[in-house]
């Protein structure tokens, strides 16, 4: 049993509609003045509530994710714990220093150079600057930035700023670090490093709260995860039970509405990935996708990627003679489709999908849709080199059927 | 809860997050734990405003003696206003170096939040931090124009113009903080009523160019017509800046009574001024 070090009890926020845009003073005299006068017609504040009595507790060591669709609350929640706003109801106790990363802003002054605002980011997050001088270097190292470390900040790019603040968030030691989806920038490559530094953070011995909108790096960083809905908590327990009813709750892969043209919903994709003989990999896919209006001749492209983005294998069925489909309105299809390919780099594969048809053209293409993990190949260090991507494929079986158990 | 009940848990919570905070004034101390944050903050402030700009700093100087410049035209020469017998332009420029530390002052800590929200959205700190290092950074500007209006009066002296600091040059610091908790207290109620009014934001500039009228800036208080004169004492700025010239030059009014209503009025200010802060920096993000 861990000492706990969040604890938060039905947290609350309130927010009153008519004070999200600012008010002018006539307006509040107007209202008063109404008041005053008895009068029911004066127009009652619209109120939303954000976060509606949510309570859980993290212990030392902890990475806990969260998850939940926009608007759902998760960006709220951090921000009370961050002690940006403080909520309507509820109470929050926390142990130690907090250090966090929120949305995409830096806080950096872009006339200052990034030596002097980390000096500045780390005296906000409450470190005397002796501190933060003596983990200068590590910060510079980790952000890669040693040639431009003297250069004004808005010379920087977004992903520069960013590596910059999430390299002094990370560094500073603090006993609760709270990150809010920062990975979304950056290159893949300095994700990784983001993700392994916050699992050294929780290895030793400190807390993290991380949002993402990407089930994947929660299902891999986090052994625990909550699920906010509507601003309410309604899971609370181990990343791969709550992964799932997030999925099942939003009916599509990562949030229904991402994942959707209009006409065409990627409903759900799941990837299976098996050592093949020699140094391939069976990959066995399934997608199903619904349909809002009829089409005829249907079909459906598909990409893999490897992490770094590169494309490894295409499938397109036109070229196969593999055949089309026709779908009514409200109908869904399957696609099934089976291959090989020899053993990518390990790391996280994404798809592309293209939904086309020969009347209505292009109908959904999404990119970037989290497939599964490539494993490392026993008795193949050299298909482990992330610089590696030559592929060869083989032998695409699969087809696209008409599915007739559409709800 | 949830969680099992752990013996560890009792008490030792560094920080409890309410929806209403117990105390009615911000924790002063804890602006103190964060000194070196306002120094950061007062080093921003001082080189951003200088970045990829010619003369750098040197503005500090130029500005006191251009805006003084104009003053002794319009106002010595054309007006013909009386300066108690005091060479004009070191009567302006007195007016002139201390009025500017005290508009700058306000000016910035009354847009505290939102010149600062991309850094108030980050983590909490304490926000009094900011109009605090504002009010430090100033100084610094305020220091040099200082360091020049003594030049320009010690040479005066040398060359004898009908000029006399005395010995109350030894209250200047006292003076010139008074002046800064006044811009801080005006700062910070600004600050505060905006984030709900943005219509005080568009007013400051227009009201601190009024007060400047309402003050002795470019005339002596001694010109002004006896009945007026219990009114001119309601302004906490005025004693303070007729002492400052005193101090300096040997003229202007000093009365005592006068500086001890404008130091009382300056602290019922700056209560109302945190009290006023406190109450918005809990929750100013969400209207921002």
């Amino acid at each position: 049993m861990t000492r706990r070090v969040i604890a938060v009890d039905g947290l609350s926020k309130r927010y009153r509609l008519g004070e999200l845009g600012g008010r002018s003073l006539r307006e509040d005299v107007n209202r008063l003045w109404a008041r005053l006068r008895g009068d029911a017609r004066a127009p009652a504040p619209g109120r939303l509530l954000a976060l509606d009595g949510v309570s859980f507790a993290a212990g030392e060591g902890e990475l806990v994710g969260i998850v939940g669709r926009n608007g759902a609350g998760k960006s709220t929640l951090l921000k009370i714990l961050s002690r940006i706003t403080a909520p309507s109801a509820g109470s929050a106790r926390l142990r130690g220093r907090v250090g966090s990363l929120l949305e995409v802003g830096t806080g950096f002054h872009p006339e200052l150079t990034g030596r002097e605002n980390v000096f500045l980011n780390g005296a906000i997050h409450g470190m005397r600057r002796r501190e933060i001088a003596a983990r200068f270097d590590a910060i510079v190292a980790f952000a890669e930035l040693e040639d431009f470390i003297d250069t004004p900040v808005k010379r920087y790019s977004s992903g520069m700023s960013m590596r910059l603040a999430f390299a002094v968030a990370a560094h500073l030691e603090p006993e609760i670090l709270i990150v809010d989806e920062v990975l979304a920038v950056g290159d893949v490559d300095f994700q990784r490093r983001c993700v392994g530094k916050m699992g050294e953070i929780s290895s030793s011995g400190r807390t993290v709260l991380f949002v993402s909108h990407n089930p994947r790096v929660v299902q891999s960083l986090c052994s625990r995860a909550l699920l906010l809905d509507e601003g309410r908590l309604v899971r609370d327990g181990a990343v791969d039970e709550v992964l799932s009813e997030y999925l099942t709750r939003h009916g599509g892969v990562t949030g229904a509405e991402r994942w959707s043209s209009g006409d065409v919903t990627l409903l759900d994709v799941s990837a299976r990935c098996a050592q093949g003989p020699g140094r391939t990999l069976r990959v066995t896919l399934r997608a199903s996708l619904r349909f809002a209006r009829a089409f005829d001749d249907v079909r459906v492209d598909f990409a893999l990627e490897n992490e770094a983005g590169v494309r490894l294998v295409q499938y397109i069925p036109a070229h196969l003679g593999h055949g089309p489909a026709t779908v009514r309105a409200g109908g869904a299809l399957r696609l099934d489709l089976e291959f090989s390919l020899t053993a990518p780099s390990p790391g996280e594969c994404t798809g592309t999908f293209f939904v086309h048809s020969r009347s209505a053209g292009a109908l959904l293409h999404l990119d970037h849709v989290p497939l599964f993990r490539a494993p490392a190949v026993v008795g193949a260090p050299e298909l482990s080199a992330p610089e590696f991507t030559a592929c060869l494929v083989a032998d695409f079986e699969g087809a696209l059927h008409a599915v007739d158990d559409a709800p | 809860m949830n969680a099992p009940r752990n013996p560890l848990d009792d008490g030792g919570w560094d920080v409890v997050i309410e929806p209403h905070d117990r105390r009615a004034l911000p924790h002063l101390g804890e602006v103190w734990r964060y000194r070196d944050l306002v120094l950061l903050l007062v080093h921003r402030d001082f080189v951003a405003q200088y970045k990829q700009t010619v003369l750098g700093p040197l503005w500090h100087l130029l500005q006191p003696l251009l805006t003084t410049a104009v003053l002794t035209v319009v106002f010595g020469h054309i007006a013909k206003l009386p300066t108690d017998g005091v060479p004009p332009f070191l009567f302006y420029m007195t007016g002139t170096v201390i009025w500017g530390y005290f508009a700058a002052v306000l000016n910035d800590t009354a847009g505290t939040f939102t010149a600062n929200a991309g850094l108030l959205g980050k983590v909490y700190f304490p926000r009094l931090v900011i109009p605090v290092s504002t009010l430090l950074s100033k100084l610094i500007g305020f220091a040099i124009q200082f360091a020049l209006l003594c030049a320009l009066v010690a040479w005066s002296v040398a060359s004898d113009h009908d000029v006399h600091p005395g010995a109350s040059l030894l209250a200047v610091p006292l003076l010139v903080a008074l002046m800064a908790l006044c811009a801080l207290a005006l700062g910070i109620i600004v600050a505060a009523l905006t984030t709900r009014y943005r219509d005080l934001g568009v007013l400051v500039a227009f009201g601190v160019q009024l007060l400047m009228f309402a003050s002795p800036v470019v005339y002596p208080l001694s010109s002004v017509p006896d009945a007026w004169q219990p009114w001119l004492a309601l302004n906490p700025v005025a004693p303070l800046i007729e002492a400052f010239r005193h101090a300096l030059l040997g003229e202007g009014l000093h009365a005592p009574w006068m500086l001890a209503a404008s130091a009382a009025i300056i602290i019922a200010l700056l209560i109302l001024g945190l009290w006023l802060f406190h109450r918005v920096e809990r929750t100013f993000m969400d209207t921002l």
